[in-house]
């Protein structure tokens, strides 16, 4: 091992385990992808398309997938969608999708996106709890605001007419302020009720003919600007007590959202030193959260395409990009090379304090295969991930201690 | 048995449920496992797909019970969301309907469409939702719209969520996504809108493009449970089946007979529309047999406690000081008064009434307080040997009393692995339920037109 391989106190890489995440969206993250040879453009729906894809990464020894969501079209602009025709349209429920595969599958952690603007947070709350139920512990919850495109699909809002096309716009400043206040609500709700049962509140005392031992549940009573829940949950709590929850950041609103919040921030870096700054400004808002102990890790995100030669690579961008009529416009940046060289970037940005990444193949299931069946074994060579899955739940992969729970009064 | 002679016989249609919260799960029973656990699910789902049943059913709740302002601990508390369980057993069974109560009063028609819809579309659909309604402030604490439905906006509301939910359902045609990777044509030029919906009424005023391309059924299979005038017109208008209350075989018949005209009326054609009644059973080496283990049963599910909870939801009033082994209690419902228990259907109507012919009945049989609970909220509908529960439910079927059941039992998860061994065998012998899977859609298993 090179010292270009050290994170930055110099300890060993496996004292610092380097976190691999796979986001899943349609055919693949480049808007051409559902042209290559190998997608399955007309199985985005299907069962079996998502099963492939999630115990392919769960055959690479993956951390996690996400699979992504809106309450919307796919957008092509920002206040999409329009009419184009060669365009992925349409796709599924993501927690489904999650809950379906989770019985296929035995380790890979999953983390479905859900909307926080529109939805009710009883009901992602008990979703999640039954994710996490349905999977043995490997559900996580990447919270997602909405676009403004949304709103006329609930009706519910009087937002007036807000274009994120220019997002300096005062409007659109404070459609972002409004939204992500309204997430940090929705995710403490989503939190409290997880914790309104605690972990051993079923006691089936056939003696006393009580099932539950009712003082171990809670009413949460949250009263908040945009909603207020009474609780407790229907579901008991989840095995992981509570399940990671994500954000994606590109600012500094939802790195604050995400530091107070989150247990994993997904970020998009340009370079080693944004993602310097970037991580610096998540730990800030973390101390001033009051969470400098709690681990909140920090994914830089990448798309990802690629080759046995950088310029294979490029020539199969080049090739996706001109099928696609522009190049790729991507809030991450499009990483297009080798494995090698992949991995030397991912352990070199590592030293800017990232603890992880989540890689965005550019083609599925081709990425995604390359990811598994190169990237992973070159980083495996160089000692800088695990050879076998250790840990039972995603939270202990993530290193997160089986979480306290703050309504349970200690024993004694 | 009497059979109508110039009808071919029909086959019963029959769906499993897993029991939860209510008090006829014996949770107690040594054998009694997890109501969580998805091993309980995939067990029970599993056991009646081996026995060809056309569905699995999951019953919902939106609030944890409570009795004079605290949380109910008698009986099974908690369970899990419906359609991420639904989802899971997709993943674990081939051919079962998978169908989930979701209440249309604390939901919204674009997000729950399209997770119906992803349901359809996650089982190569098998896909089905029992809607339900409620007009309940204190469950309505739990969401963003908080308060209430004022209780004759309920079918309002669900009139129009089914309303858009089939609109967003139709937005996708069929054929809409070409996906030709030559052309570069993912939809179809003609339909460049795919999805786009509008709807505008009193409880939903929205428009857009829906997300979801057209599921295999088409539109999930749309079951309603309720039985007011109201709530038949409204099933008669919009349903495929009805969750119907009806076990005694002359209700049954005039509930059947009831929706078949409306249904008739309605322009639906015959058949159209399914009548099922949940159903439970107990078996026995013997007729003898059977109706012992049917009084243990009956003893477990309804406790002392329970039972004084069960008249408390009519008398509205702390009944725990009267003996369960004695006499009704001699005061009359508080009608007036803020409900003690929350977070369960309110059944009945008049209390005061419910009461007085409680209190007769009682009397004509001689029953204690617990005897009479027993007796209204314990009825095992099928007891008897295989061979005689399998007549029963054939001759309730043959007879117009149903077009099949929503069987469930007192044991989770492993209760109808006795009536899958030991009653299929039975029927399928006679002919009076499948021996193999001939469709794959749930909407084919029931004999459904397709939409």
């Amino acid at each position: 091992m090179t010292s270009s391989h050290l994170p930055p106190n110099g300890s060993p890489l496996l004292d610092t385990p380097l976190h691999l995440a796979v986001a899943l969206d349609g055919a693949g993250w480049h808007p051409a992808a559902w042209r290559e040879s190998r997608a399955r453009p007309d199985e985005l729906t299907g069962a079996r398309y998502w099963a492939d894809l999630v115990r392919t990464a769960e055959s690479g020894l993956l951390d996690l997938v996400t699979i992504e969501d809106a309450l919307a079209l796919q957008p092509t602009v920002p206040d999409g969608p329009d009419d184009r025709l060669d365009r992925v349209r349409g796709r599924l429920d993501a927690v489904l999708i999650a809950s379906r595969v989770a019985p296929l599958t035995r380790h890979i952690g999953l983390i479905p996106t859900a909307t926080t603007t529109h939805t009710e947070p009883f009901h992602v709350s008990k979703a999640i709890a039954t994710l996490d139920h349905v999977s043995l512990g490997r559900a996580g919850l990447r919270a997602q605001v909405s676009r403004p495109v949304e709103n006329a699909h609930f009706g519910r809002r009087e937002l007036g007419e807000v274009s994120l096309a220019d997002p300096g716009t005062p409007a659109a400043r404070a459609f972002v302020a409004e939204h992500f206040g309204e997430a940090e609500d929705f995710l403490e709700v989503v939190r409290r009720l997880w914790d309104s049962w605690e972990d051993d509140a079923e006691i089936r005392d056939a003696a006393t003919g009580r099932f539950i031992d009712r003082d171990k549940l809670h009413t949460v009573d949250f009263q908040g600007r945009w909603f207020s829940v009474r609780g407790p949950s229907i579901v008991p709590r989840p095995p992981q007590g509570q399940p990671p929850v994500a954000v994606l950041a590109h600012e500094s609103l939802p790195y604050r959202l995400g530091a107070r919040q989150a247990d994993v921030v997904f970020v998009t870096p340009r370079d080693v030193e944004q993602a310097r700054a970037i991580v610096a400004e998540i730990r800030a808002e973390q101390s001033a959260a009051g969470r400098e102990r709690d681990t909140v890790h920090v994914f830089a995100d990448l798309v990802v395409l690629l080759a046995d030669t950088a310029e294979a690579a490029q020539e199969r961008l080049a090739r996706l990009d001109e099928r696609a009529g522009a190049p790729i416009a991507s809030d991450a940046l499009v990483f297009a090379g080798t494995a090698a060289e992949l991995a030397d970037t991912l352990l070199a940005w590592q030293r800017a304090g990232l603890t992880g990444y989540r890689l965005r193949p550019a083609v599925l299931p081709d990425d995604l295969d390359a990811v598994v069946g190169r990237l992973v074994p070159e980083l495996q060579r160089r000692g800088a991930f695990r050879t076998a899955y250790g840990e039972e739940t995603l939270r202990s992969r993530l290193g997160l201690p089986h979480p306290a729970n703050r309504y349970a009064t200690p024993a004694g | 048995m009497t059979q109508p002679s110039r009808q071919p016989r029909k086959r019963i249609i029959l769906g499993a449920y897993l029991g939860g919260v209510n008090h006829h799960t014996v949770w107690s029973a040594p054998e009694a496992d997890s109501q969580i656990a998805f091993s309980s699910f995939r067990h029970l789902a599993q056991t009646v797909e081996r026995g060809k049943f056309d569905f699995f059913f999951l019953a919902e709740g939106l609030a944890i019970r409570e009795r004079l302002g605290r949380f109910f601990d008698q009986d099974v508390v908690g369970r899990p969301d419906t359609l991420p369980v639904l989802a899971a057993l997709a993943g674990v069974t081939e051919h079962l309907g998978l169908i989930g109560t979701i209440n249309a009063t604390f939901n919204e028609p674009y997000e729950l469409a399209r997770q119906l819809s992803s349901l359809d579309h996650l089982s190569d659909g098998r896909a089905g939702w029992n809607v339900v309604t409620s007009f309940d402030a204190f469950t309505g604490q739990n969401f963003r719209r908080g308060g209430f439905l004022h209780r004759d906006d309920r079918y309002v509301r669900a009139d129009e969520f089914l309303t858009v939910a089939r609109q967003l359902w139709d937005s996708w045609p069929e054929d809409a996504i070409e996906a030709d990777k030559e052309s570069g044509r993912f939809l179809r030029p003609e339909h460049a809108d795919a999805g786009r919906f509008a709807f505008s009424g009193k409880q939903f005023e929205i428009a857009g493009r829906f997300t979801t391309p057209r599921s295999p059924q088409g539109r999930p299979v749309v079951l309603q449970a309720g039985v007011s005038p109201h709530g038949r017109d409204f099933a008669v208008a919009r349903a495929d089946a009805i969750f119907s209350p009806f076990h005694r075989l002359d209700e049954a018949q005039e509930f059947y007979r009831d929706i078949q005209r409306r249904a008739a009326r309605a322009g639906r054609p015959p058949g159209a529309v399914k009548v099922l009644p949940s159903a439970s059973f107990v078996l026995g080496d013997t007729e003898a047999e059977a109706a012992e283990r049917q009084r243990e049963i009956a003893r477990q599910q309804v406790s002392g406690r329970t039972a004084q909870i069960l008249l408390e939801a009519v008398w509205n009033r702390d009944l725990s000081g009267y003996d369960p082994d004695g006499p009704l209690p001699d005061v009359e419902p508080d009608v007036e008064g803020p409900r003690i228990i929350q977070g369960r259907a309110v059944i009945h109507q008049d209390a005061r009434q419910t009461a007085a012919e409680w209190r007769e009945l009682a009397e004509a049989k001689g029953f204690s307080l617990r005897e009479l609970a027993i007796h209204l909220f314990s009825r095992t509908e099928f007891v008897g040997t295989p061979e005689q529960v399998a007549d029963r439910l054939d001759s309730f079927v043959q007879n117009e009393g149903s077009d099949g059941f929503i069987l469930g039992s007192h044991l989770t998860p492993t209760g109808l692995d006795e009536f899958v061994d030991r009653v299929i065998p039975l029927l399928q012998e006679r002919g009076a339920v499948r021996t193999e899977y001939t469709g794959t859609t749930l909407r084919e298993h029931l004999g459904l037109p397709s939409t």
